[in-house]
């Protein structure tokens, strides 16, 4: 389990282990309410629409569209070694919103809507975290 | 229920830009000191108290300041905690439970930064919500500039427009002495200046300053005998939307959108009636979003209307005179240089940069990563 100690490494807990575990395989997933039939995130332990604590984590396509971005050229460590990375939101089909950066991609070829697929980068201390590629 | 009027009596700034002699809470305490003498109280007038703070907050700075409120606050939702905690000590001294409040803030942000106490970005936590978004370096400069990119992809926004909101508060901060930065500058200048997250330079981010400043407010019995001619709190709403960019729908608009048309209708006002804007300058984009979402243009059109050099000094609304957070005074939280500069206003006091005839003056502060809005209508009248 990560400590959390660095700024770069989230600290998961009871209610987010299940999807960072999900993320160690490979898998993206999201929450499905049993009684709105909703889906939502970042995973809570209960639907944010309507309260039910029923809720199942579903895998996600993978497949998303670029929502905006920024070229971020300037961070303190230990992101200042990435620089230039593009910040990004990215909307899963499924119609949920994620933070996440974009990776192999051009900055002239970013665009709205730029169709877009996960990714996972396996960190050394054993997190995984989704990132997204162009599709194609 | 709200039976008695309310006014702003006092409002003072502590020492800006760089003071790496003083802590926090020694800005708190002058500003303070100074707020309520301009007011022509005393400290024994003083009931209410709201600051934030280390320890306890506000208590650590009442107990400084010798003071023991029966009524506090400590709101924080970021920039906006100001107008908060004003519409909160307004609704408390219309209601009749205390009769004056003192709020106050103050930031050694710059010197810490000098002092390396603190780094030079904000250090954010990594568990909660911020699990999700601690791997990507999501920076806040990064966050506004997201905003201004989808802002641009929905309805073909500038960058050089989104300068003119720069070049404007440079223009103000010229006839400021007591801004940190008063260098003109010109749309070129802001399109020049280093890349720090595209589509913003350096020039489209507030300043990093030290700073502080306080207000008193008090029922119209005592405003009427106060120092100053009163500025009335006619009109205010709050409203929060997310602390998550992955919880916001439409990075397009704001929380402003929900707490500027409820301020507005409070006031009994509208836009066209507002004569001077204090409006949140984090960013370049900050102010984008407020101006449409306040209602001064339509959605989508506020780059345009931004670009006539409407928020400049002769403009139709004069915005952020002191030349706000882009060049005057920005120690990381500012809602609290709004009300004080609206107060100085509508008083009259501001000199060569002073809006001829300012009676209504609207605030509105924004907090955290668009996470909260808070706006505020003030008056002479």
């Amino acid at each position: 389990m990560a400590t959390g100690a660095a700024p770069d490494r989230p600290t998961p807990d009871g209610d987010t282990d299940a999807w960072w575990d999900a993320l160690r395989q490979h898998r993206l997933m999201f929450n499905r309410c049993q009684v709105c039939q909703r889906p939502s995130l970042y995973v809570r332990a209960f639907c944010p629409h309507c309260w039910s604590t029923d809720v199942i984590l579903e895998q996600a396509s993978g497949h998303g569209l670029l929502y905006t971005w920024s070229v971020v050229h300037q961070n303190a460590p230990p992101f200042a070694d990435r620089v230039p990375y593009v910040a990004a939101i990215v909307d899963l089909i499924e119609g949920l919103r994620l933070m996440t950066i974009i990776e192999d991609c051009p900055a002239t070829e970013l665009r709205d809507g730029l169709p877009v697929f996960v990714a996972f980068t396996d960190l050394p201390d054993g997190l995984t975290v989704p990132v997204f590629r162009p599709s194609s | 229920m709200a039976s008695r009027r309310v006014a702003i009596v006092g409002a003072a700034l502590s020492d800006c830009g760089r003071v790496p002699d003083k802590t926090a809470v020694g800005l708190m305490a002058q500003a303070s000191r100074r707020a309520v003498e301009d007011a022509g109280l005393t400290k024994d007038a003083v009931e209410g108290f709201g600051s934030h703070g280390a320890l306890q907050p506000p208590i650590e700075v009442a107990e400084n300041l010798g003071l023991r409120p029966s009524w506090v606050d400590s709101t924080n939702v970021g920039g906006s905690s100001w107008e908060v905690m004003a519409q909160h000590a307004a609704a408390a001294i219309a209601a009749g439970e205390i009769d004056v409040a003192l709020l106050t803030y103050g930031s050694t942000a710059r010197s810490d930064v000098k002092r390396q106490i603190r780094g030079s970005t904000a250090a954010m936590p990594t568990a909660g919500a911020m699990q999700f978004e601690a791997p990507y370096g999501h920076t806040l400069v990064a966050k506004y500039a997201m905003v201004a990119r989808r802002h641009m992809i929905e309805f073909g926004t500038t960058a050089d427009q989104l300068a003119e909101v720069a070049v404007a508060a440079h223009e103000w901060a010229a006839m400021n002495e007591l801004a940190f930065d008063r260098e003109r500058l010109s749309v070129a200048d802001v399109a020049a200046a280093p890349m720090v997250a595209d589509p913003f330079t350096a020039k489209h981010i507030c300043l990093r300053t030290d700073g502080g400043g306080a207000v008193v407010l008090a029922a119209e019995d005592i405003a009427r005998d106060c120092a100053k001619e009163p500025v009335w709190v006619l009109g205010a709403a709050g409203a929060a939307s997310h602390v998550s960019m992955s919880q916001w729908s439409d990075f397009t608009t704001s929380a402003a959108a929900r707490s500027g048309p409820e301020a507005f209708a409070r006031a009994g006002v509208t836009p066209a009636d507002i004569d001077v804007c204090q409006l949140y300058d984090s960013f370049t984009s900050t102010v984008l979003l407020i101006l449409e979402d306040l209602g001064f243009c339509a959605k989508g059109e506020g780059g345009a209307l931004i670009e006539t050099g409407v928020l400049r000094p002769g403009g139709a609304l004069p915005t952020n005179t002191d030349g706000g957070g882009l060049a005057s005074c920005h120690p990381g939280m500012r809602g609290m240089f709004l009300l004080v500069e609206a107060v100085r206003q509508l008083r009259g006091e501001c000199g060569e940069r002073q809006v001829l005839d300012a009676e209504l003056a609207c605030v509105s502060a924004m907090g955290g990563f668009f996470s909260h809005s808070a706006t505020m209508i003030l008056g002479r009248h």
